[in-house]
């Protein structure tokens, strides 16, 4: 009787621990996820890159989760199409905020879409990841602001292309930008950069949107006899120009072409240029270039490639996709870090350390831009057509800026590098 | 700095820019211009051509032009069918149909961009020919090879379907309805079936208009937008229902915008071209070979 008792009571206290283990584990499984809140270009003019951007960020949640999450939470990203307009955006935030209760911030893709939302991020002294915006916080100086985007300071990206081409002889530049805010913006600092050099602008125009045919502009350009050309396009404007410099001619004095033509980042561009593409000179953020490649590098591209084609997003996914993961990268590492999701002790962490992510060593200055830029400078070279597979090789965009990421020298003149 | 070489390369480049922008205008010179239809989905239909170019050129290597003459018959069915939707649901129901037309074919036309979207994704997509890439050479003028196309076939659309529209019965009877619907009726025809023939090819010319549009420039989902404003102009311009005024306000708008970008700086150009649209209008309110008001 006595041990039947005994008996049972160890069976009643193996099933309370039992219970109790249970209780414990259920209460972690059900403990709400950590949701980080964002809008993306799904459509609209920046969807293309919008949509490769987010499938970067998917690819680190996907892989945080299975590896447990942070703080034991699961992430969830709520994200919402902004159309690629920056009329949805606050609306979108406003939502994020007030309605889903969002624990963090990412910013849309783009400078437009984000530009509005600086004020409001401010105003609730809320941590903001920009992604891939140009100088939006120049004026509203959020100290919560992390652009993650490798421009650096304003003026780099024309000072980079100036200087080659002022390196391979050249002294008069045509300046070619789109009428809108970021060509614009880049336009500006190439005019500071040009006189600060003593540099002659012979040619500056800026073409309104929806321009359908770049012959005539390219004529006019080719007329003042540049030296260096700038230019500062979007995507179905690159396109353009490039195909109307093939037919029309720039001329023969021409020694660098290019610096921030958006567009020919892009797998199904750079496709449909093949051979038009030799001997540009344009801006980068990303390119397999053995000078590239850091702790994790090779493994985001190899999920890349696999997930891209069910998202039918682009297939390289160089230009910004992997930013997308490094930005998921350095929350994760400042949430771990602290140990909370206090927005100001994250915003913290990240303006005091350097973060190690799959695009290399990150560090901010106080405006919420990297403190050193790595915005590539490459020439495309030996490009043939209608081959997207050449791009995955190293060799077909020579990296000539920054000098500690540089592969190559400057082929001069244009004409020469075209061949 | 003036340069007759850069004002004569304007003209010339302007010409075959304006004969483009003819060609992608012309089906809408039948669909608006004669129809009374506001076809504001017409760029929709002409970038969703271009993608079955595109298709056809990516996949099996067709010629592009070949391509949009082999979709021709597929868009002509598609106008078909659009059409009488439009009829059954708006334009048999009121006198304000014209106003909720519009929105019917706004409604259209979101539906055309969301589809390529889903097919193609929001990439750029262009097609590869050899004449794509290349120029002719005069003197010191170089004369894009892809725009003589677009030239070449502006006017041979213009002249067949100026022909069509006068020479064949159909084609008479189309220019009828657009004058007087019941009269029409009186003499026992069906304008409504007649009007859908006509709404057909306009979509149908819509198969050549995209392979140009694709030969001229990469297209992507959203171009469309980028081609109400000016396939209007140029319409209106022409004076509604001339296909001849057609071809010459295109190219009055092409040479007025090349001369612009080449001359004066390119920031004007859309504001030129606008403005001669509004001081024709002041004086010609009918358009340049319109029917009298």
């Amino acid at each position: 009787m006595k041990r039947r008792a005994l008996l049972g009571a160890a069976i009643a206290v193996a099933a309370i621990a039992i219970d109790a283990i249970a209780l414990a584990s259920g209460a972690i499984a059900q403990q709400p996820p950590i949701k980080i809140g964002m809008s993306m270009a799904q459509t609209g003019g920046l969807a293309g890159a919008g949509k490769a951007s987010l499938l970067g960020i998917q690819i680190w949640a996907d892989e945080l989760n299975a590896k447990g999450g942070l703080l034991g939470r699961k992430v969830e990203l709520v994200v919402y199409d902004d159309k690629s307009t920056a009329a949805e955006t606050p609306a979108i935030y406003a939502k994020l905020l007030d309605v889903d209760k969002v624990d963090l911030l990412f910013a849309p893709y783009a400078t437009v879409p984000t530009a509005p939302l600086l004020p409001l991020a401010k105003q609730r002294e809320l941590l903001l990841m920009g992604n891939f915006s140009f100088q939006v916080n120049s004026k509203v100086k959020h100290d919560m602001w992390f652009n993650n985007a490798p421009w650096g300071p304003a003026d780099s990206w024309a000072a980079s292309f100036l200087e080659l081409g002022q390196k391979a002889g050249g002294k008069r530049i045509a300046l070619l930008a789109a009428d809108q805010e970021f060509a614009q913006n880049l336009a500006l600092t190439a005019r500071e950069v040009a006189k600060t050099r003593n540099m002659q602008i012979v040619f500056d125009q800026a073409y309104p949107p929806n321009t359908v045919e770049f012959s005539s502009i390219i004529r006019a350009l080719s007329a003042t006899k540049p030296d260096i050309v700038y230019v500062a396009s979007y995507p179905p404007d690159s396109a353009g120009i490039l195909r109307a410099v093939n037919e029309i001619g720039v001329g023969d004095n021409v020694k660098i072409f290019g610096g921030a033509m958006v567009g020919l980042q892009f797998a199904a561009v750079m496709e449909n240029l093949g051979s038009l593409l030799n001997g540009v000179v344009n801006y980068n953020t990303w390119l397999p270039e053995p000078s590239m490649y850091f702790e994790g590098t090779k493994a985001f591209f190899e999920t890349y490639a696999k997930r891209a084609v069910e998202a039918k997003v682009d297939p390289l996914g160089y230009y910004i996709a992997p930013y997308g993961y490094a930005m998921g990268q350095m929350v994760e590492q400042a949430v771990n870090a602290t140990k909370s999701l206090d927005q100001k002790a994250i915003a913290k962490y990240l303006h005091a350390n350097e973060h190690k992510t799959i695009v290399g060593p990150i560090a901010y200055s106080p405006d919420g831009e990297w403190k050193e830029t790595a915005t590539l400078q490459a020439q495309f070279r030996g490009v043939k057509d209608k081959n997207v597979e050449q791009f995955r090789s190293a060799g077909r965009q020579v990296i000539l800026f920054p000098e500690k990421l540089k592969t190559g020298d400057l082929i001069s003149p244009f004409e020469a590098a075209r061949n | 700095m003036f340069s007759f070489d850069l004002l004569l390369g304007a003209i010339v480049l302007g010409t075959l820019l304006g004969c483009f922008y003819a060609a992608v205008s012309i089906g809408l010179s039948v669909s608006f211009g004669l129809l009374d239809v506001p076809h504001v989905a017409h760029p929709a239909f002409l970038v969703l051509a271009s993608y079955g170019v595109y298709l056809l050129n990516d996949r099996y290597e067709v010629d592009p032009l070949l391509a949009g003459l082999l979709i021709t018959p597929l868009f002509f069915l598609l106008g078909l069918f659009v059409y009488r939707l439009y009829h059954e649901t708006f334009e048999r129901r009121g006198t304000d149909a014209a106003v909720r037309g519009i929105a019917f074919f706004f409604g259209v036309a979101f539906i055309v961009e969301v589809l390529i979207v889903l097919q193609f994704g929001v990439d750029q997509r262009s097609v590869t020919a050899s004449y794509i890439g290349r120029s002719w050479r005069i003197g010191d003028l170089r004369i894009p090879i892809r725009q003589l196309v677009a030239f070449a076939v502006a006017l041979s659309l213009t002249i067949l379907l100026t022909l069509y529209l006068s020479k064949t019965f159909m084609g008479r009877a189309i220019r009828a309805v657009a004058q007087d619907q019941e009269a029409l009726r009186l003499m026992g025809a069906n304008p409504v079936r007649v009007k859908q023939w006509a709404f057909g090819i306009a979509t149908a010319v819509l198969g050549i208009a995209g392979a140009l549009l694709i030969i001229v420039a990469p297209v992507e989902p959203m171009l469309d937008r980028a081609y109400i404003g000016r396939t209007f102009c140029v319409v209106v311009l022409a004076g509604l229902g001339s296909m001849t005024g057609t071809l010459i306000a295109g190219i009055i708008l092409g040479v007025a915008e090349s001369i612009v970008l080449t001359m004066f700086g390119a920031s004007w150009a859309p504001a030129i071209a606008f403005a001669m649209l509004l001081g024709v209008l002041a004086v010609r309110p009918q358009g340049l070979l319109g029917r009298r008001l």
